[in-house]
């Protein structure tokens, strides 16, 4: 059966997130050839709709307002339950991001709905809309329909391929209005960290450091690896107990899952807690003094060696590659 | 003040995993508290502390989860209720457990409500922003700090990296992230009193809910292992030497730079 699906598109600092095209795609396979619908909620983000065209929506649905130039669950759950009811679809695809974490169960519970978070896969077999997702923090998974409802989805960034961008489609770009009315939490501040940096769940690339880093200072050559590569700093539970970086750094059973392209994994000793955060990355470089070491036997490139010695080596090398490509 | 605590209970983060009859194999497994929903706990009773009232942890799930609720009681939480779904929660989904949460609490006239952000097992991150939108009442997710200031409070939640500071009020539901607190280990004299202190057994009738009012909207078809890793090659000689050798098979074989 052919469904309408929406996807709701997430911007950071001004430019459409990877994500979302990504999330487009999804909702194209749970469309079964039906229509796919971008949503855009925010302040002048009316000219970004094109670029959803471009990577797949049919049309987008624009809702502006000055009070929800930042994100907050009141202010966007207002937007976007208005766009669903005037569209009344059968999929809605987020993506798996802090946005759509915080979004997506309201929205759920709101239709009386059911919820398939943080996907990586997502086909059509046997006649229903299949969803894979990692459990137990990607040590298993499971395969998982909705049964009654919509069908709703949040995907995890990085796993399912955007389709190719199209500049020759155009789709329609229409606003809703959509009065907004008051915000139960307000933002009052927003303090920057991770700016400096790319976003670790969204990194192609991630530089991570373990207690072999030894102190805070020990960061710098994974961050000078991380900004040639164009990459993000994750950091092992032990970096982190040790006051070498914030926490916000943490790749693991507890912290954050990654599944970027590369991960190199700088003086980690692999226990099963942080495996859990990084093994489904493409391609996994262990760098450790300890030949031993648990971490290499999930890594498919490894040195033994010193960390400090090996990490501005491979910066150098990976400086020439740079300069000839 | 009135707190509430959602706390689940999961695998320890150290068990390795393995699957019998198609479903996850629990036999033998540690159990603990859901690492976030130890820092709920924490934060509820200092909370409680600073502020004066009653903290009230309260689990979905099996009777097996009385053993975790002990724990929350020793840590220094003063109730406990446990909604034992049995066969329910076999097949129950995030819709489930978040219906039967709301339930319990909709006269209970709670200030502050504090869960985990999200559970280590199932990973979805879902009830408790499920259950704020059931209560109708504001929630904040992933936070690292809370003020409370009479019924205004000051949140700073973690954004990927990121902090927002963010200005709300009670009544409130706020999920926590890594980095709220220190969670206390009980102490023996904890330990003693936890045995004494109410720890409430409800099930579904109890909640005036029938299995069809909680019927899951979604379904496992199926569980699975990832594949095994093929062993990776370890590099050899020369520093430099492993060093240029590895850009290059990045580069060429790997393809990832």
């Amino acid at each position: 059966m052919t469904r309408k699906v929406l996807v709701l598109a997430e911007t950071r600092d001004g430019s459409l997130r990877n994500v979302s095209f990504e999330a487009i795609a999804a909702a194209k396979t749970v469309a079964e050839g039906g229509e796919v619908v971008g949503v855009l909620i925010g302040e002048n983000v009316s000219a970004l709709g094109a670029e959803l065209v471009q990577f797949g929506a049919d049309r987008v649905v624009v809702v502006e307002d000055e009070k929800l130039k930042q994100y907050t669950s009141d202010g966007y759950a207002q937007g976007l339950l208005a766009v669903l009811e005037k569209e009344s679809p059968e999929g809605l695809v987020f993506g798996h991001t802090s946005l759509g974490k915080d979004l997506s169960p309201r929205i759920a519970a709101k239709l009386s709905s059911g919820l398939i978070s943080d996907a990586t896969a997502v086909e059509v077999a046997g006649g229903n809309v299949v969803f894979t997702r990692p459990i137990y923090s990607g040590k298993a998974f499971e395969k998982k329909i909705v049964t009654d409802g919509l069908i709703f989805a949040t995907v995890r960034p990085n796993n399912i391929a955007p389709l190719a961008k199209d500049e020759s489609r155009t789709g329609e770009v229409a606003a809703l209005s959509v009065e907004i009315k008051d915000l139960r939490a307000i933002i009052k501040e927003v303090v920057r960290k991770a700016s400096e940096g790319v976003d670790l769940s969204e990194a192609k690339v991630v530089i991570s450091g373990g207690r072999g880093v030894k102190s805070a200072e020990g960061f710098e050559p994974l961050k000078e690896l991380a900004n040639v590569l164009g990459g993000a700093v994750g950091a092992s539970r032990g970096a982190c107990d040790a006051d070498y970086c914030d926490y916000s750094l943490q790749i693991g059973q507890t912290g954050k899952v990654v599944t970027p392209d590369l991960y190199i994994a700088c003086g980690i000793s692999g226990a099963i807690q942080h495996l859990a955060g990084m093994s489904n990355s493409k391609v996994i470089v262990a760098i450790n003094k300890d030949p031993e070491a648990n971490i290499f036997k999930v890594a498919d490139y490894g040195i033994v060696g010193d960390l400090f010695e090996v990490v501005p080596l491979l910066t150098e090398e990976f400086k020439k590659i740079k300069v000839h490509s | 003040m009135n707190i509430f605590v959602l706390l689940k209970r999961t695998f320890d983060t150290e068990e390795k995993i393995t699957i019998s009859g198609g479903k996850i194999n629990e036999d033998g497994a540690e159990f603990i508290i859901n690492p976030y929903d130890e820092y709920a706990v924490e934060e509820a009773i200092q909370v409680r502390d600073a502020n004066g009232g009653e903290v009230t942890v309260i689990s979905v799930g099996t009777e097996e989860a009385e053993k975790q609720l002990r724990t929350a009681l020793a840590m220094g939480a003063d109730k406990a209720v446990l909604i034992n779904t049995e066969e329910t929660s076999e097949n129950g989904d995030q819709f489930t457990t978040s219906k039967i949460i709301a339930e319990y609490l909709k006269d209970k006239e709670a200030d502050l409500i504090i869960g985990g952000n999200v559970a280590i097992d199932g990973g979805s991150g879902q009830v408790g922003p499920r259950v704020a939108e059931l209560l109708n009442i504001p929630y904040v997710t992933t936070i690292t700090k809370l003020e409370i200031d009479g019924t205004n409070v000051t949140v700073t939640r973690d954004v990927e990296g990121d902090s927002e500071i963010i200005e709300t009020s009670l009544p409130l539901l706020v999920t926590a992230q890594q980095g709220l607190n220190e969670p206390r280990y009980p102490s023996l004299p904890g330990i003693m009193k936890a045995k004494k202190k109410p720890l409430e057994e409800l099930e579904l009738d109890d909640l005036d809910l029938e299995e069809d009012d909680v019927e899951a909207k979604t379904k496992t078809i199926e569980i699975y292992l990832p594949a095994k890793k093929e062993a990776g090659k370890v590099l050899s000689g020369e520093l430099n030497d492993q060093v240029k050798e590895l850009v290059h098979l990045l580069h060429t074989e790997a393809k990832v730079v």
